[in-house]
């Protein structure tokens, strides 16, 4: 074992179960995340084998993907979604796991209430049948998606096997500008790498600018990683790291704390340990970004335009032109001129407080263009009893904003709220694919202050020059 | 799990790089609780219209790929949502095997826990096989996992990557849960060191 070793290898040798000779190494899962639409085959597997959930208490569910977000009460209309919400309830009950149900205080997207509820922590080994588990590698653990195979695997041995993945150090210089977020940091990143530029890798994003977010914008980073193609994304965890974790449900507590805290400094990466990949990134030249193709690299600065064709080699030619088809816009046109018929403010990228209060303070004293319809969805319950406490779902009321209840909502369009074909939405979420928001829906990503105002306009705008009010 | 030997099969060329898993199998055939019947879903958006019309200009549905069960794709394959459905619908609809330059990490993890192979060629090899699919007809190619190599009738012969252990498990079509209680000894004395939280057993009692 090396001397000097990273932040992941760290948590990779403290979770070795077993190092088979020939096959993938077994890792254990501290914590197992499940929702509604990739456990359901899962469960009927153990079912077929005779198993058990072998450690339910280091399992926790919660219904997100496909539940609607009007008044929680209103009866679920689609019966096939009705059908998979319930599945889980009685899968859970079967399995002795604890819900996060639809009428939980608590319920919310999996990976808002996980750090919410104190259940992430750092060090920790996490996965979740989502591709967006990589967020909880804010702080500081080892967080990424599986398939359902796997979801069955961990249910049934708490552990995985795995081949160990290599590890990239993405050090960003400097700090990001007044208007320049997390969300644009990591949309200008991918825009630098490419959606398979980390493929195979676990990221470690350092460097001041890094160490300068709150641990939401550290999620909203680390969330964004699969988009790059990473494994997982994950920060060091320090002071920030811990006040956030301290006193939530299920952090440890006193003599416990200490232990932990003692521990968790121990993490992060020692001073020249080496990583297989490094990148450079300055903040300087970050900048609000919009992506105007169909995935999160194709991005430009918000001052900037849409690419032209003739300033392209042959291979990006061509994924641009059907990118341009589907999303309805001319080569060249200035991003600022593209106008927007939706607004999608959520998901497990942008739906934490702080993103609802940059979108708040952007929205106050405003109003929702005429022609836009603009929704704002909090990513879990105690998100939104915190927005109304502190009066953000007036400004949003009174902005024109709808103001709905927790769920991944128009993100991936798996409830009712999603895009009609061709219309144009400035969305916070993390994937711009085709048909991803609706079938012929076109998904600009944003961060919440630019799609605020977007929201406002009627077109993508220069945060940077914003009135408030 | 079916084991994965050697296959011969007619190759559909998908001329297209980063084919997200949303196009393999779009959100709105997630919500089925089972894991059959996703193939006729396939591709839902590229070879159907709103109206539920068959485009039969989408390559897979062209009279000469019919049966296709390899499927030639540009790089990054499957990237995007973690849904193993859209490894589900592709086996559904008939395929045994992906071949491109590369694949999202856990696309290619889904596919092995299905008896379902991804095979990693360089650029200028899977451009090549795109041209044959596209050029000739009824190109078949041959997969033999036992050799680890891609050939057809026509010389073209490469070989491809894989880990030995995911090759091992597909070659006997092994159930990796059971491998994994193989150390049901060591699992155990892990656990004994590090119990869960106080606060996270009391939880679910």
């Amino acid at each position: 074992m090396a001397t000097k070793r990273t932040l992941f290898e760290k948590i990779w040798d403290a979770h070795l179960v077993a190092q088979p000779g020939g096959r993938s190494p077994i890792i254990y899962i501290d914590l197992h995340l499940v929702h509604e639409v990739t456990s359901p085959q899962a469960f009927d597997g153990l079912r077929a084998a005779g198993r058990k959930v072998r450690q339910p208490s280091r399992t926790v569910a919660t219904v997100d993907h496909n539940i609607p977000t009007e008044p929680r009460g209103t009866p679920i209309t689609d019966v096939i979604a009705a059908k998979q919400i319930s599945a889980l309830q009685s899968n859970c009950k079967e399995f002795g796991i604890h819900l996060f149900d639809m009428d939980s205080p608590e319920q919310g997207i999996v990976h808002v209430i996980g750090p919410e509820l104190g259940l992430t922590q750092p060090g920790m080994t996490i996965v979740c049948g989502d591709s967006h588990t990589s967020t909880h590698g804010a702080f500081g653990g080892l967080a990424f998606g599986i398939g359902t195979s796997e979801v069955e695997h961990v249910l049934a041995t708490q552990c995985l096997a795995q081949q160990k993945p290599k590890t990239m150090k993405i050090d960003v210089h400097g700090r990001l500008a007044e208007g320049v977020t997390a969300k644009d940091l990591a949309l200008g990143i991918i825009g630098q790498i490419g959606t398979d530029g980390a493929t195979g890798h676990v990221i470690e994003y350092a460097g001041e600018a890094v160490r300068g977010l709150s641990v939401e914008g550290r999620m909203t980073l680390c969330n964004m990683s699969i988009e790059a193609g990473a494994r997982a994304g994950m920060v060091a965890p320090d002071d920030t790291t811990f006040a956030y974790v301290k006193g939530k449900r299920f952090a440890p507590r006193d003599a416990a704390w200490d232990k932990a805290v003692d521990y968790w400094r121990s993490l992060p990466t020692d001073a020249g340990a080496s990583f297989d990949k490094v990148v450079e990134i300055d903040a300087a030249q970050l900048c609000p970004f919009v992506t105007w193709g169909t995935n999160p690299g194709m991005v430009a600065p918000v001052t900037g335009r849409v690419p032209d064709f003739a300033r392209l080699n042959e291979a990006d030619q061509r994924a641009t032109e059907l990118a341009l088809q589907y999303m309805g816009l001319e080569p060249g046109k200035r991003i600022e001129d593209i106008g927007i018929d939706r607004v999608f403010i959520g998901s497990c990228t942008n739906s934490r407080i702080e993103d609802l209060r940059a979108a708040a303070r952007v929205a106050r004293g405003h109003h929702v263009n005429a022609k836009v319809r603009a929704m704002v969805v909090p990513g879990s319950q105690t998100v939104k009893r915190a927005a109304e406490a502190e009066g953000l779902h007036k400004i949003f009321l009174e902005a024109g904003f709808e103001w709905r209840e927790s769920g991944c909502s128009m993100c991936l369009g798996m409830n009712p709220d999603i895009l009609q074909p061709g219309e144009r939405c400035a969305s916070t979420s993390n994937r711009n694919f085709e048909g991803r928001q609706g079938r012929g829906g076109r998904t600009h990503l944003v961060s919440p202050m630019m799609a605020a105002a977007a929201a406002i306009v009627g077109h993508f705008t220069d945060i940077r020059n914003w009135k408030f009010q | 799990m079916n084991p994965f030997r050697v296959h011969r099969g007619l190759v559909a060329p998908l001329d297209r790089v980063n084919v997200d898993t949303d196009q393999i199998i779009p959100k709105q055939f997630l919500k089925r609780i089972e894991r059959t019947g996703f193939g006729e879903f396939v591709f839902y958006d590229w070879r159907f219209s709103a109206d539920g019309k068959k485009n039969s200009e989408f390559v897979l549905d062209e009279p000469r790929y019919q049966g296709a069960s390899i499927l030639v794709a540009g790089k990054n394959f499957g990237c995007g949502s973690s849904r193993e459905h859209a490894v589900w619908a592709l086996a559904d609809f008939g395929f045994r095997a992906v071949i491109s330059s590369s694949f999202a990490d856990i696309f290619a993890n889904n596919s092995t826990k299905n008896g379902f192979l991804t095979v990693r060629l360089n650029e200028s090899d899977v451009a090549e096989l795109m041209r044959r699919a596209r050029e000739t007809s009824d190109y078949h190619v041959t997969i033999d996992l036992e050799q680890c190599e891609v050939r057809d009738d026509q010389g073209f012969r490469a070989k491809f990557p894989i880990d030995e252990f995911v090759r091992h498990c597909l070659l006997n079509g092994l159930d990796d849960i059971g491998l994994t209680l193989q150390h049901e000894a060591e699992i155990a004395d892990y656990e004994a060191r590090h119990p869960a939280a106080p606060q996270l057993s009391s939880f679910t009692q």
